[in-house]
């Protein structure tokens, strides 16, 4: 069976709680967690993720600086991103989506719809 | 003899002629007739005869019964089958939606055990309310909201946290005043009936949660507003409201006990210090 990398970009801890307990459900994915951009960018230089889950809203560098520097990268060029979003930010959630974030989620965080959008992403059927 | 009497002569002729060629026309037409009777009743004889023979041959020839029986247990077992698509089809669906429920619970579960986990992760008094405050946006979906604490000596209610509201501009509360301080004294949930229809009135929230340990209300949670795209509260928020009712207040005071210790440790290390020196 194939295994995936998959990096948590998220300041909560009870949503980054939530998100790696939603994806510990999908058989065959490593689970890194990263506590805001800085972070989430030092572990996507240092190693190699098959999708990225990023909160927009988060101190010292937000996920649309994240989404942007990702995509500046030829490592990260083609690997899905999820945003995660409130339905109020909708302009961040475009502009997200405009420079290359793949799908999001919107709060309060359902955790079918985080495997939902895993599974999809990483093409895991069953 | 007369030419006239000739003509007349010739006509009584001919009109004997046709006379006779009608005549014949009418027995033929009686004989086609009669030919015709004949051959129905043979008909019907042959047929009578046929069916006769047919009905005594199927009765007589064990093969055609045999497979007439066989014929007859296809059918059945092919009813059967049907029945049991059918039945399968059925449980098919009834899968399906236990697998729905059952998601629907995990998911329930999950936001529950998240939350409690995280309210006792911390004794910093600070951090729980910062955990309080996350449950509330990132698992229930509130946009505007606050935290109220009930302080004993005044017996007054005041924001400690708040989101998307000037924490300056929220209204202290008495216990037993409006709806915020009866449901702080009654120790009641409240849940607007017309949340479509509601203005932001902060005496008068779409729900008001009071934080209790046992019976005991140390506070309340209050929410004006909940994100765009949620309309309604779905059951896992009742659950969520109910955990919070209990673990927050008792996180809450927790870590305002430890907070309260550390203090007076810290002073009797102070004076234990001073005394050895």
């Amino acid at each position: 069976m194939s295994t995936y990398k998959v990096l948590v970009v998220e300041d909560s801890p009870t949503m980054r709680q939530l998100i790696i307990f939603a994806l510990k459900r999908i058989r065959g994915l490593t689970i890194v967690e990263a506590n805001d951009g800085v972070d989430g960018l030092k572990k996507l230089s240092s190693d190699k993720f098959d999708l990225i889950f990023t909160d927009i809203n988060m101190p010292i560098m937000d996920g649309l600086k994240l989404v942007s520097l990702a995509r500046n990268d030829p490592g990260y060029k083609t690997v899905p991103i999820v945003i995660i979003t409130t339905e109020g930010a909708s302009e961040d959630r475009e502009r997200a989506l405009a420079i290359g974030a793949n799908d999001y989620i919107t709060k309060p965080i359902q955790t079918v719809r985080i495997i939902e959008v895993a599974r999809k992403l990483l093409n895991i059927t069953g | 003899m007369s030419e006239r009497d000739e003509d007349k002569g010739l006509t009584v002729k001919r009109g004997e002629e046709f006379l006779q060629i009608f005549k014949k026309g009418a027995e033929f037409t009686q004989d086609l007739l009669k030919e015709n009777e004949r051959l129905r009743y043979q008909l019907l004889q042959i047929e009578e005869a046929a069916r006769l023979r047919q009905e005594q041959a199927g009765v007589d020839d064990p093969e055609l019964e045999r497979l007439r029986r066989r014929v007859e247990n296809l059918e059945q077992e092919k009813q059967e089958i049907l029945d049991r698509i059918r039945h399968v089809e059925e449980e098919n669906q009834d899968f399906a939606n236990r697998y729905v429920e059952i998601e629907n619970e995990n998911n329930m579960l999950a936001n529950l055990y998240i939350a409690s986990f995280q309210l006792h992760s911390t004794l910093d008094f600070r951090e729980v309310l910062q955990v309080i405050t996350e449950i509330v946006i990132n698992l229930i979906g509130a946009e505007e909201f606050a935290i109220m604490l009930l302080d004993e000596k005044t017996n007054r209610l005041t924001t400690m946290a708040s989101e998307g509201l000037d924490q300056e501009t929220l209204p202290t509360v008495e216990l037993g005043q409006g709806i915020i301080g009866q449901m702080a004294k009654t120790g009641e949930n409240y849940f607007i009936e017309d949340m479509e229809n509601y203005q932001r009135d902060f005496t008068h929230p779409i729900v008001c949660i009071p934080l209790k340990i046992k019976e005991h209300v140390i506070g309340v949670i209050v929410i004006y507003k909940l994100l765009e795209q949620k309309s309604r509260f779905a059951e896992v928020d009742y659950e969520l409201f109910t955990l919070l009712a209990g673990h927050a207040a008792t996180a809450i005071f927790s870590s305002k006990l430890y907070s309260e210790s550390e203090r007076k440790l810290s002073t009797i290390q102070g004076f234990l210090d001073l005394m050895t020196k």
